[in-house]
């Protein structure tokens, strides 16, 4: 049941209760249970709106850095990734394989306050060996959703 | 002048689904059950593929029976999903959907006189199929207290001398009713007895919930010789649009069939064929996504129903819901009617699929949960003005 409920909640956290318990043919108490534990162990860790912030009046900068660091004796990245994870400009942090280690997102005003933000706090980090910024143009897709589209249904309203 | 028309094609009835058509499409805000096909668009891979197919100028003809590697992948797919053994020379045959594969089958089969046993409710084409091919069509009507199940007891009552092919509709369109292996092999045993042939159609094979897969009943001993398998892309791939479908049975019955489809049609849609090659490749997975938001869907739709009251029967198959609304003293036809109407909300009434349909209507949970939502609170608004 988890498994079923996190896929449904992930594309729609605002289901009501009622209609997950009748789409999984549970009970009401046993699914608003179910989700109460997830929340309790973190499996669910917030719930969270997709927003197309260039629809509004808001300007709104976001990055993507590749982080460079070295790794520190008995800590790994766990160390570094916190320091860099405190900002409350840095709105996601990934360990990578490959070419650099960190993968930093960045959000903020303006295109100067972001690269600030990377020059004075991200870059002087001791364990920080080189960044790279890459500022986003524009989103087309999100969180598995297509931003920008209406989806018209364009079915004959009545078939066979 | 004279009469420019066939007796036999305008004594056929026009589809019931027409009219309801005609004044569901008057209305602008109405919310549709009535759709009798997938909500969800192809898979992207299969829309690439055929965009690959164009860009490549892969615009001519195919072979008649459709191109050799998708009668390959139709036959792999059938051996690995149904356990079923065609070779695809010879005995699979690619049609303009599943449609066409049962017109071409009943008109390769059947001999003026003969009779066809088309259990309902069930799709619109059957019958007028059969007297098309100038074959007699003998119904049985489908009990709701055997689930909408065809019983060996019915199938003996309906078998005459003439009695030649058994219609086998299932998983069924409008009831959602599938057949499980226990009562598939009774009724496979009956038809191997009178020597009767079966037209499986097997276009929502893809679509059983409740742990229990499609069997198809020319897997049963006995029964690949005298049973064409009848499927498609429209539903399992959400491609009705693309036009694709075919049939396996055995090789003398397909031939003549490819005949008919030779002269008649010449090949399927060669872009739809290579893109349904990339379907059965590669798209399993997009199968189980499908199948499994609709049984959510599916449920929701039944724990809605029974909790205002209906009686309804749970469904295992397809994407609709067959509740019984007989408690209201109307017909289907006008319980539909006043529902949309009143409350803006098209369904079908059971009758369209056959006179047995009476009492029932056809709900399609092949929509968004927020319109299945609002259409259920609608309808519990309308039944407690009734009650």
């Amino acid at each position: 049941m988890r498994e079923t409920i996190l896929a449904i909640l992930e594309k729609n956290s605002k289901i009501d209760v009622a209609d997950l318990a009748a789409m999984l043919g549970e009970s009401e108490a046993a699914v608003a249970n179910e989700i109460a534990e997830m929340e309790k162990e973190h499996i669910i860790c917030g719930y969270h709106t997709l927003i197309n912030w260039d629809k509004t009046g808001e300007e709104k900068v976001s990055a993507l850095i590749e982080v460079k660091v070295t790794p520190q004796r008995g800590n790994g990245f766990d160390m570094i990734a916190e320091r860099i994870y405190n900002y409350s400009e840095v709105h996601a942090v990934y360990l990578m394989s490959g070419g650099f280690d960190l993968t930093v997102m960045i959000e903020g005003k303006t295109l100067k306050e972001v690269a600030f933000f990377v020059a004075n706090k991200l870059a002087t980090l001791d364990s920080v060996i080189s960044t790279s910024t890459h500022f986003v143009l524009k989103k087309y897709k999100d969180h598995g959703t297509i931003l920008n589209v209406t989806q018209n249904d364009e079915r004959m309203l009545v078939t066979p | 002048m004279r009469n420019p028309l066939s007796d036999k094609v305008v004594g056929i009835q026009p589809s019931g689904i027409r009219k309801f058509f005609d004044i569901v499409s008057e209305m602008k805000d109405a919310i549709s059950l009535g759709v009798g096909e997938p909500d969800f668009d192809t898979p992207w891979s299969i829309r690439e593929e055929g965009i690959y197919s164009l860009e490549k100028g892969r615009t001519y003809y195919t072979s008649n029976a459709g191109l050799s590697e998708l009668r390959t992948e139709i036959c792999n797919y059938l051996n690995r999903r149904y356990g079923l053994n065609y070779n695809p020379d010879g005995e699979t045959l690619v049609t303009v959907g599943g449609s066409e594969a049962i017109d071409l089958a009943f008109r390769a089969m059947l001999n003026p006189g003969d009779e066809v046993i088309i259990p309902q409710p069930s799709y619109v084409s059957y019958l007028p199929c059969a007297v098309l091919a100038d074959a007699t069509p003998v119904m049985i009507n489908l009990k709701e207290e055997n689930e909408f199940r065809l019983t060996p007891e019915e199938l003996l009552a309906a078998i005459t001398p003439k009695t030649k092919i058994l219609v086998f509709p299932f998983p069924n369109n409008p009831t959602g009713a599938i057949m499980p292996k226990e009562e598939l092999e009774k009724i496979a045993q009956i038809c191997i007895d009178k020597d009767i042939f079966v037209v499986s159609d097997e276009i929502y094979s893809e679509l059983t919930y409740g742990g229990e897969r499609h069997c198809s009943i020319a897997s049963i001993p006995g029964m690949t010789d005298r049973t064409i398998v009848i499927n498609g892309f429209s539903k399992s791939h959400a491609m009705t649009g693309w036009r694709l479908g075919y049939a396996c049975g055995p090789a003398p019955i397909i031939k003549q069939m490819l005949k008919i489809h030779q002269f008649a049609i010449m090949c399927a849609p060669t872009n739809s064929q290579y893109a349904a090659v990339e379907a059965l490749r590669h798209c399993d997975e997009n199968i189980e996504h499908m199948r499994d938001e609709y049984d959510q869907r599916r449920r929701f739709m039944l724990t809605r129903l029974r909790g205002m009251g209906l009686k309804c029967f749970e469904p295992f198959g397809a994407f609709y819901i067959f509740p019984n609304i007989a408690e209201f003293g109307m017909t289907s036809d006008e319980f539909a009617m006043r529902f949309l109407k009143e409350y803006k909300v098209a369904v079908v009434p059971g009758t369209a699929f056959g006179e047995c349909g009476e009492g029932f209507l056809r709900m399609s949970y092949a929509s968004s949960l927020s319109n299945l939502k609002t259409a259920m609170e609608r309808l519990e608004e309308f039944i407690n003005t009734l009650r």
